[in-house]
């Protein structure tokens, strides 16, 4: 958790605060029972009204001020706890941000997300806890001994066995107590699995008649986690009826030694009273300190995992003075061999290809070929193992990275739009387009068509994931999403897999005639779609296995033969 | 920008009523409620009486009435003490035991209900909110079993002892310890009011801030690639800043009250310590009187704050708890059929189904597979037809396929054939037997589904293969994978059949775990094969490599066939093409090619299937 502090910068000065705030509270709260202790031993002994009157005035004033300052700390501690959490999600988000495609496969989403939302969360919560806690109880113990100490030192050693004996009790239990909890947290994990698990799946549940069965696998895991939870708790229940124990103990054996110095005339019955008080608030003060010790456990994990995600760096680096120009869309591979990082395979083995500046190259290949793998090298999605990435003649390495990628457009297979208009989403592509520069590129996608018949046009709502959209609708705008980047290179990756044949027929004659001048690479499972392209690259087993235009391959390809007849089968009267 | 955020209720609409209902689930634990609440008021009550005992305490010693009658006391107090420790433990340790209990009942009854829910209800319930009463409304509702109750039992009874023990010790004190309690009820209600109502703001921000991570998260490999990580940044720094004003606000009222309620009991402190001198002066108490009446004033102020968080956490509870009783008052799928499958019924015969005549006589029918539709309505709601006026008809063993537009009700028949829907008119005939009257258990165990998106299930390979058939023995699960051609790519993998699939099997390839789904179908053995859309993942080599198994896996077994993919559909003997819930055209490729029709003008590429 230390790490982190350097991030409270910003809310410093309410991090200080509220501690300082804390001690003058706690101050005002020490000192209330003293005065409580002076009324009865002076002002009664005394028979003195005036004195009476006026040190209980004080003792009011003193409560009120200490609920001021209280207020106050609370407020600080808030802002300093949230503005600390809010400041690291930040740090997390543009972490993230810079991750690059291994980093962030590393990661699953989930956890990503959980780290953001839960994590940062529980940050804020544990440091204004502990803001206020870790700085009040032991200040509030320290006090009140100092004032048990300075009434009756002898009284006072009382303390040396409670003290001891309550941290004994604690410790004993929390460290008892948590590798139960862990146990427990894994059980619930469990549990949910199987919720999980049943929600997604439940048609084939109840396909295959396995009600019964998960319902058994359920019981059991049901049952584990009571079990578990019992045991757990158990434990923890210890804790408060130990506490009061040996709390009323201290105060029995103070008012046992307390009371034979009072008969002996050695002590005041006002003393003895607020010792009690100050024998309550130590120990209270104790049980505060284990909470918050609880507390802190559960915030150094959500550090922990904070950090994890703080603390990895993505390996694609730019070098010093980047290149910010792309002087053409020429691509070339030299001997260049590719393993995922944690893999031991390579998934790309000894690629050479030159691509020409404003060439049309089509890539065919079954699942497992590597396809999608050798062009994510070009925007320097992933970095080569070995070799190099050669674009407009550079090193992609050498190139500043948000040119390079700027000028390189990819269209992922993968693809999704996000909830916003389709004017929104056009806009990632280019912050400023205006609406004909848009509807261009819309309509060189051949997405127009579908687009200008919504009433509200452009400004039609997309939703999340793009989900009220087509396949075919949704790939064609992310491709037109792409074009607004007016890029020199384009890159679809299986971009047209739902579209029909027609209209991906149109799309690649744009490509052609009026987009000639960007180079453009299309990965498809469709012949269809690559079979006019300059070049086609036969992809096998991570190797390329030919290179050459669809009547050359169909010679001397048998990979490529193979593809075509499986297909042949289902397009027979074209 | 429309704002779709769902808001999750914080009050029952009618407490009442759940609160009822969630005493029923004590029944078998009755003993344990009313016991451990026992404990705790006890423990509490003597809490109250251990305070109350300082006074005697002291005054014997201010007084100087000897040591003996000190003593006395001092043993009572001692006593008291451990009655204290021991009621309290025994009361929290039944109070948790009983929760405990009931939430893992409630979970297994919500299990066991939710298996038996008809499909619809997943169609109209998002998993995150099944999954949040699941996880959440449990976990709220163990929390408030386990403390609330009896928090709020111990504050009562320590309100109430403390007040009257009070009033015993001097009504005039009692009387500006009234006043002081209205300022407390003041402030709580004060505070509490703008605390739920920042509450509320922090958790919208919340709700908006996560949604905007999911969503970019979701989508990061395309920020990327679109350089839009600082448009990103910009756009989430505005929703943090607003999450953290929002949650500043609400903790720090959500803490105020701490301070507030602890200064506030120290004035009273100050004015009890302070009119009671005047009081003892006029004789009017004793300092032991001031003594336990300040140790009162002390614990008067906790039980205040603790029932006021107390019962938001309770209402809370509740609101989940009805959450739950929704759920479980949903009306499960009921199984009505009265006509039965016999396996084996001699050792002899075949499969047959066994159809009740009413006269106590049955009728022997042979399990074959011959579907029939005839006449068939159906709408997922009763204001949209999704499938009108179906008639068709497949013999066994015959492959019958169905292709036109998402949303054209493809999907929709298949799950009309198995009863994951009833059909609300017309009628589906099963061997020449209404569906309607066939036991659902039986019918489905004679159909096996392969779907595109695959589920597998936590456990090893072999465990998910085994899932069409749970009593398959290890050879009939390799046979059944050798079939869907996915024996190959198990033996690679490091513990081949024991390789343990992580949740869904995300371990493993989208065509790898295609391929073990088909290997489940297999297992199954089953009659009729339903594959919806079961090869549109995987790749036409790949498609072609397990095309061998697929057409093994489909001899001598009706076979209905959705497929996007129109190569997959070729060699049916009836393709049907369907649009907006309507058969169009139907017939075998070659009568369909010749019509020049629909699917002509899909399979040429001039249409497109959405």
């Amino acid at each position: 958790m230390r790490t982190l502090i350097p991030y409270m910068k910003k809310y410093r000065i309410f991090a200080i605060l509220s501690p300082i705030l804390m001690i003058l509270e706690v101050l005002a709260d020490i000192i209330i029972p003293y005065l409580m202790s002076l009324i009865v031993d002076v002002g009664i002994a005394n028979r003195d009204i005036g004195y009476i009157v006026k040190t209980g005035i004080i003792m009011v004033v003193a409560a009120l001020l200490a609920m001021v300052f209280g207020i106050m700390s609370a407020h600080c501690g808030a802002r300093a706890g949230y503005g600390f959490a809010a400041e690291i999600r930040e740090k997390v988000f543009r972490k993230i941000q810079s991750f690059s495609f291994a980093n962030l496969d590393k990661f699953t989403l989930s956890s990503l997300i959980t780290r953001l939302t839960n994590d940062c969360n529980t940050i804020g919560q544990v440091t204004m806890m502990s803001l206020r806690m870790a700085v009040r109880a032991p200040f509030l113990m320290i006090f009140a001994l100092i004032m048990a100490f300075s009434i009756n030192p002898s009284l006072a050693r009382v303390f040396m066995v409670a003290i001891p004996l309550t941290v004994l009790v604690i410790s004993v239990i929390i460290v008892k107590a948590r590798p139960l909890f862990e146990r427990l947290q894994t059980s619930v994990d469990k549990v949910n699995g199987v919720i999980q698990e049943n929600l997604t799946a439940i048609r084939v549940v109840k396909s295959f008649n396995r009600q019964d069965y998960e319902e058994r696998k359920f019981k059991k895991r049901n049952d584990y986690l009571r079990d578990t939870a019992l045991k757990a708790i158990s434990t923890v229940l210890f804790l408060m009826p130990l506490l009061n124990l040996i709390i009323y103990s201290t105060i029995i054996a103070v008012l046992w030694f307390g009371g034979q110095q009072i008969l002996a005339g050695d002590m005041g019955g006002g003393e003895l009273i607020s010792f009690i008080t100050y024998i309550t608030q130590v120990l209270m003060a104790l049980m505060m300190m284990s909470f918050f010790f609880m507390q802190f456990l559960r915030g150094t994990a959500s550090a922990g995992r904070i950090l994890e995600v703080l603390n990895t760096e993505s390996e694609i680096k730019e070098i010093a003075n980047p290149i910010k120009e792309l002087k053409d869309g020429s691509i070339s591979f030299k001997n260049v061999y590719f393993r995922y990082p944690g893999s031991k395979e390579y998934t790309l083995k000894n690629i050479n290809l030159d691509i020409k500046s404003g060439e049309t190259i089509g890539i065919i290949g079954s699942t497992a070929s590597s396809k999608s793998t050798l062009v994510q090298l070009i925007p320097r999605l992933y970095d080569v193992t070995e070799g190099a990435v050669m674009v407009g003649g550079r090193d992609v390495k050498e190139y500043h990275i948000k040119v390079l990628r700027d000028q390189v457009a990819f269209v992922l297979q993968k693809n999704t739009l996000f909830s916003g208009t389709i004017r929104d989403n056009m806009r990632w592509g280019k912050e400023d387009a205006t609406d004909e520069e848009i509807i261009k590129a819309l309509k060189f996608a051949q997405a127009w068509e579908f687009v200008s018949k919504y009433d509200d046009g452009l400004g039609h709502w997309v939703e999340q994931g793009g989900d009220n959209f087509s396949g075919g609708q949704k790939q064609r705008l992310t491709i037109a999403r792409a074009l607004l980047k007016s890029p020199k290179i384009i890159i679809l990756d299986d971009s047209t897999s739902a579209v029909d044949m027609a209209t991906d027929a149109k799309l690649q004659k744009v490509f052609r005639e009026e987009l000639d001048h960007i180079t453009t690479i299309i990965i498809a499972q469709r012949i269809s779609s690559i079979k006019h392209a300059d070049r086609i690259i036969v992809m096998d087993k991570g190797q390329i296995e030919s290179i050459g235009d669809h009547d050359s391959l169909l010679n001397t390809s048998p990979v490529y033969r193979e593809i075509y007849q499986s297909q042949e089968r289902g397009v027979l009267s074209q | 920008m429309s704002d779709r955020r769902k808001h999750i209720q914080l009050r029952p609409t009618n407490p009442k009523k759940t609160l009822v209902r969630l005493f029923s689930y004590f029944r078998y634990n009755r003993f344990l409620f009313f016991v451990g609440l026992l404990f705790i008021i006890l423990s509490s009550a003597a809490q109250v009486a251990a305070n109350g005992m300082l006074s005697p305490i002291i005054d014997s010693l201010v007084e100087n009435r000897g040591m003996g009658i000190f003593i006395r006391y001092l043993i009572i107090m001692g006593i008291l003490v451990i009655f204290i420790s021991l009621a309290q433990y025994l009361g929290n340790m039944f109070m948790a035991r009983l929760a405990q209990r009931t939430v893992h009942r409630i979970r297994e009854d919500m299990f066991s209900h939710m298996e038996k829910l008809p499909l619809s209800f997943f169609d109209t319930h998002s998993h995150g909110e099944l999954m949040s009463t699941f996880t959440n409304d449990v976990d709220m509702l163990n929390q408030s079993l386990e403390q609330s109750v009896s928090q709020i039992a111990i504050s009562v009874i320590t309100v109430i002892g403390t007040f009257s023990m009070m009033l015993y010790l001097s009504p005039i004190l009692t009387l500006v310890v009234v006043g002081m309690l209205v300022v407390m009820f003041a402030a709580v209600r004060y505070v509490g009011k703008r605390s739920a109502r920042n509450f509320r703001h922090q958790q919208a921000a919340l709700a908006d801030m996560n949604g905007y991570i999911e969503e970019i998260m979701s989508g990061q490999k395309v920020v990327k690639v679109f350089n839009y990580e600082d448009r990103a940044i910009d756009k989430f720094n505005e929703k943090n800043e607003e999450l953290r004003i929002a949650s500043t606000g609400a903790s720090t009222y959500g803490v105020m009250l701490m301070p507030i309620m602890g200064n506030l009991s120290f004035v009273l402190y100050a004015l009890t310590s302070m009119l009671g001198a005047l009081l003892v002066m006029a004789n009017r108490m004793s300092i032991g009187n001031i003594a336990s009446f300040l140790q009162y004033t002390r614990t008067i102020s906790r039980p205040i704050t603790q029932v006021s968080n107390q019962l938001n956490t309770l209402f809370a509870a509740l609101a989940g708890a009805e959450r739950i009783f929704n759920i479980l008052d949903e009306e499960i799928e009921v199984d009505e059929g009265d006509v039965r499958l016999v396996r084996d019924g001699d050792g002899k015969d075949s499969p047959y189904w066994k159809v009740p005549k009413g006269d106590g006589e049955y009728e022997k029918v042979p399990l074959k597979g011959f579907i029939t539709f005839k006449d068939v309505h159906f709408g997922y709601t009763p204001d949209k037809k999704v499938l009108k006026n179906i008639n068709l008809y497949a013999k066994p063993g015959q492959k019958i396929a169905f292709v036109g537009s998402t949303g054209a009700g493809k999907t929709t028949i298949t799950n009309l054939i198995n009863r994951f829907y009833e059909i609300q008119e017309g009628t589906i005939l099963y061997d020449g037997i209404d569906i309607r009257r066939i036991n659902k258990f039986d019918l489905r165990s004679t159909m096996s589904i392969v779907l595109q998106d695959v589920h597998l299930f936590e456990g090893t390979i072999a465990d998910n293969i085994r899932y069409g058939r749970l009593d398959a023995t290890d050879e009939e699960v390799v046979e059944a994978a050798k079939l869907a051609n996915a024996d190959y790519f198990i033996r690679n993998l490091p513990q081949g059949y024991d390789t343990m699939l992580t949740m869904d099997g995300q371990n493993l390839s989208q065509g790898e775990r295609q391929l073990l789904s088909i290997a489940r179908a297999a297992i199954a053995d089953p009659v009729i094969l339903i594959l919806d859309e079961a090869t549109s993942s995987i790749d036409t080599r790949t498609e072609k490599f397990i095309a061998e198994g697929m057409d093994k896996l489909m001899e001598g077994r009706t076979t209905f066939v959705i497929a996007h993919r129109l190569s997959t559909v070729r060699d049916a003997n009836a393709i049907m093409v369907l649009e907006e819930g309507e058969i169009i055209e139907r017939g075998d490729h070659k009568d369909l090619m010749e019509q020049k029709g629909r699917y002509y003008a899909l399979n040429t590429g001039q249409m497109e299937l959405a």
